[in-house]
């Protein structure tokens, strides 16, 4: 047998070590990104169900300015901790529509009663359908669509107060 | 009470494996083997505490004592008694625990039987076993203490994840364990030998039976686990290369490997560097599966909690023990004597390229496991799923099939192929004869199932060859065994070709008395009604199934509705036939009162299991076969004296 042959298991080993510490001390990101990032929004029409607000439909992303595409639920407790950053992006000016996952009209209009209102027009999505066609694997999340109705940026999970700027940013570079 | 008696077993049990440590290299370094009585006894008493540890966490399960933080988080007094019991292990502390209880048990057993191995072996294999013990004592004190108490306790525990509600757990773990950790014992052996370079036929002959006995339960236990998996998961999958599988796939290839290598150490003398490095791997891959499963590095079903601390202590643990046997080996290897030589065209010939194809497949499960981690690396996400595995380890898989039929029809030491051709003309026909049949009549089927079927059948007949022109009343006993593990190879890879070629599938919307039709048989959906148990709701389909003769029967897949933790779980209802099973699943509710319902027809899906079986037994029998010769040959040499 070669010399050198005998040391081969050990420097496998040393190799499978490697990658492991990596992977320990590297947790894997898992948040899931949809594969529509820089793809048009998929077709649909969703009925409305907020309080005096139209329902969505992909074509009201088609109108030439950028919008921001909020997937959310009265349900969802991340979605109430996100509220604020919604409403500050609102202020400045920043148009948002909202798709509503599993929910009832009821719970909605009391949501945005309790925790403000920054959408323009709300869709319901009672099966998750459009979330899914959308890639989005839980709520809240939130897309940046430029004006020819093109998805441009996701963001997965709540906007906390320092991605507001990200997403602002997102937005100028839509346009 | 019962908390702190296990805690101070534990404590025990870790205080002497220390002692045993220190024992066996003072014996080894002053020379003195004899000191082998006292390390026997110290390791027998070990192994005792470890059970007393384990025995104790499970009176506290038994009793659910809700002041013990590990029961209040993972138990809860209203479920059923066998999962409070198996409960005890449904969970990291309790696993880890187990772990050791085997490890100390698997030391106690060798000090306790093993008595052909030579002494100073013996010492430094019992040091290895409790230095290996030692480090998981610590794990456990330090980092994951299953006794620790909670004070006040909660009104009542947290509950079990509902999937491990299920006789499985009882079965699965602790079979699994036995295997993993029993590989253990063939990992002290080499260690052993390397440091007093005694490798021999007789060191192999000591080792094998503890390497038969250890395989033979992590058979059993990945057998058990694929079913558990096929009807709770309800996917209908019997086998899903998710990384826990391949953890405890990949210490079976290497103990499989191993099983064969040493056989032809014993009776041949050869291989001896490659049996010493097998059994260092096999247990390897067993520590690597455990740190895969417990540190969450890895997105698994069988994942408990994600702890950093705590996979840093394991894999402290791993550079410890397997980069030290490697380092042992690099240094050692050289100087362990060469074993005898041998044509290639061989029975050693064939167990050499069985071990080499082994080896390959276990690459390929390791890299293919890993390789999400290495692509993460590179800030690449993605994840090696069946269509991997199946194209390269497969065909590997199949032409191994095809060694393994003709490894038994060839002479030890050399062989003409001519004779071997004429050997195996039965097997070879057998394989035509069942390729050809399966092709004409069996509708379309993809290329690798095909070669499966073919190679299935020709390996039915080249297993049961051996026994040919043999008085079978007189065949040793270990000769049945290896037919009938190598019929149960070819059983399971009939089943896995045929069902995976043929397998019918269909989800529909059904509303009460809409007919369904799969595989020839109707299947009628006559009501749901509530169920209620001790800790879950469930609602019932009753599905009437008729098939083809008229026959009628009854199926009633669930829907559970678990309420500590809340979860969801959809109970298989599963009809056995001789040729298959037929596999229902009933799903939610839709908006216009129709049930959601998945169907599938899984013709011979039962063999795989049947052949899993089959190959344990196979085991089992080689075991006892060669203890019973032994104990004849010594009973004679008894008589003699």
């Amino acid at each position: 047998m070669k010399r050198w042959l005998v040391w081969l298991p050990l420097c496998a080993f040393g190799i499978i070590v490697a990658v492991i510490a990596w992977g320990l001390w590297q947790p894997a990101d898992r948040t899931v990104r949809s594969a529509l990032v820089g793809r048009p929004l998929p077709d649909f029409v969703l009925p409305a169900i907020a309080p005096g607000k139209p329902g969505l439909a992909s074509a009201d992303f088609r109108q030439g300015s950028p919008r921001l595409l909020n997937v959310f639920a009265s349900w969802c407790v991340p979605c109430v901790a996100e509220a604020p950053q919604l409403l500050t992006l609102k202020a400045a000016g920043v148009p948002i529509d909202a798709i509503a996952i599993k929910d009832t009209p009821g719970d909605v209009a009391a949501f945005l009663r309790r925790n403000g209102d920054p959408y323009a027009r709300v869709g319901a999505d009672a099966h998750s359908r459009v979330q899914l066609a959308l890639g989005s694997s839980g709520v809240p999340e939130t897309f940046v669509v430029d004006g020819k109705g093109v998805i441009r940026a996701q963001h997965v999970g709540d906007i906390r107060a320092e991605d507001v700027p990200e997403l602002l940013q997102a937005l100028a570079d839509a346009k | 009470m019962t908390a702190e008696t296990g805690l101070a077993a534990l404590w025990l049990a870790a205080a002497l494996a220390a002692l045993q440590v220190l024992l066996g290299v003072i014996a080894l370094r002053r020379n003195m083997p004899q000191a082998v009585g006292a390390i026997r006894a110290v390791a027998i008493v070990q192994g005792a505490l470890a059970a007393i540890a384990m025995g104790a966490l499970i009176r506290a399960f038994l009793d659910t004592d809700l002041s013990v933080v590990l029961v209040a988080a993972n138990s809860h007094s209203m479920k059923p008694w066998l999962y409070k019991f198996a409960g005890a292990w449904g969970n990291h502390e309790g696993s880890m625990l187990l772990w050791v209880t085997i490890l100390g048990v698997a030391g106690a057993a060798v000090a306790k039987f093993e008595h052909r191995l030579a002494q100073p072996t013996l010492v430094a294999t019992l040091a290895a076993q409790a230095a290996i013990a030692l480090g998981f004592y610590a794990f456990l004190l330090f980092a994951s203490n299953p006794f620790a108490r909670l004070s006040p306790p909660p009104p009542d525990g947290a509950g079990l994840n509902p999937l491990l509600q299920d006789p499985g757990l009882a079965f699965h773990p602790p079979t699994l364990y036995a295997g993993y950790v029993g590989l253990s014992v063939a990992f002290s052996f080499a260690v052993g030998a390397l440091v007093t370079r005694d490798v021999g036929p007789m060191f192999a002959r000591a080792m094998r039976p503890w390497v038969l006995a250890a395989w033979i339960f992590l058979t059993l236990g990945i057998t058990a686990g694929s079913y558990w998996a096929y009807y709770e998961l309800g996917w209908g999958g019997w086998w899903f290369w998710d990384p826990v599988e391949n953890a405890s796939l990949m210490p079976w290839l290497a103990a499989t490997a191993l099983l064969h290598s040493v056989t032809v150490l014993a009776t041949r003398d050869g291989l001896r560097a490659w049996t010493v490095m097998l059994a260092v791997v096999a247990f390897s891959m067993s520590m690597i599966g455990t740190f895969l499963v417990r540190s969450g590095i890895l997105t698994s079903v069988h994942a408990f909690a994600v702890d950093p601390r705590r996979g840093s202590f394991i894999l402290v643990l791993l550079l410890l023990y397997i980069g030290g046997a490697l380092a042992l080996f690099g240094a050692r290897v050289g100087s362990v004597r060469q074993g005898k030589l041998f044509e290639p065209f061989s029975r050693e010939g064939s167990l050499v390229a069985n071990n080499l194809l082994l080896t390959v497949i276990l690459g390929i499960v390791l890299i293919g496991t890993f390789y999400p981690i290495i692509a993460a690396a590179f800030d690449i996400q993605l994840s090696v799923g069946p269509p991997f595995f199946d194209s390269t380890a497969g065909p590997i898989a199949l032409l191994l099939v095809a060694i393994m039929a003709a490894g038994p029809l060839l002479r030890w030491r050399r062989d003409e192929a001519e004779a071997l051709i004429q050997r195996s003309f039965p097997a070879i026909a057998a394989a035509l004869f069942a390729g050809v049949g399966v092709f004409l009549l069996g509708g379309p089927i993809g290329v690798l199932p095909l070669a499966g079927v073919a190679l299935a059948a020709g390996l039915a007949v080249a297993s049961v060859a051996p026994l040919a022109k043999r008085n079978l009343a007189r065949a040793p006993l270990h000769l049945w065994g290896m037919v009938i593990a190598h019929l149960g190879i070819a059983v399971s890879l009939a089943g896995m070709a045929i069902s995976t070629a043929y397998t019918q599938e269909t989800l529909l919307a059904v509303g009460v008395g809409d007919p369904a039709r799969i595989a020839g048989y109707t299947v009628r959906l006559e009501g749901v009604r509530p169920l209620v148990s001790d800790n879950w709701s469930a609602l019932e389909g009753r599905l009437a199934v008729t098939d083809e003769s008229g026959t009628r029967f009854v199926l009633r897949p669930q829907v559970r509705y678990f309420t500590t933790p809340v979860t969801t779980t959809n109970e298989s209802a599963i009809a056995t036939m001789w040729n298959g099973q037929l596999y229902t699943v009933l799903g939610a509710l839709g908006d216009d009162g129709r049930w959601q319902l998945r169907l599938w027809w899984k013709p011979f899906v039962t063999l795989i299991w049947l052949g899993g079986a089959m190959i344990a037994i196979g085991g089992a029998l080689s075991l006892v076969g060669h203890q019973y010769r032994l104990w004849r040959t010594k009973q004679r040499a008894e008589a003699f004296a």
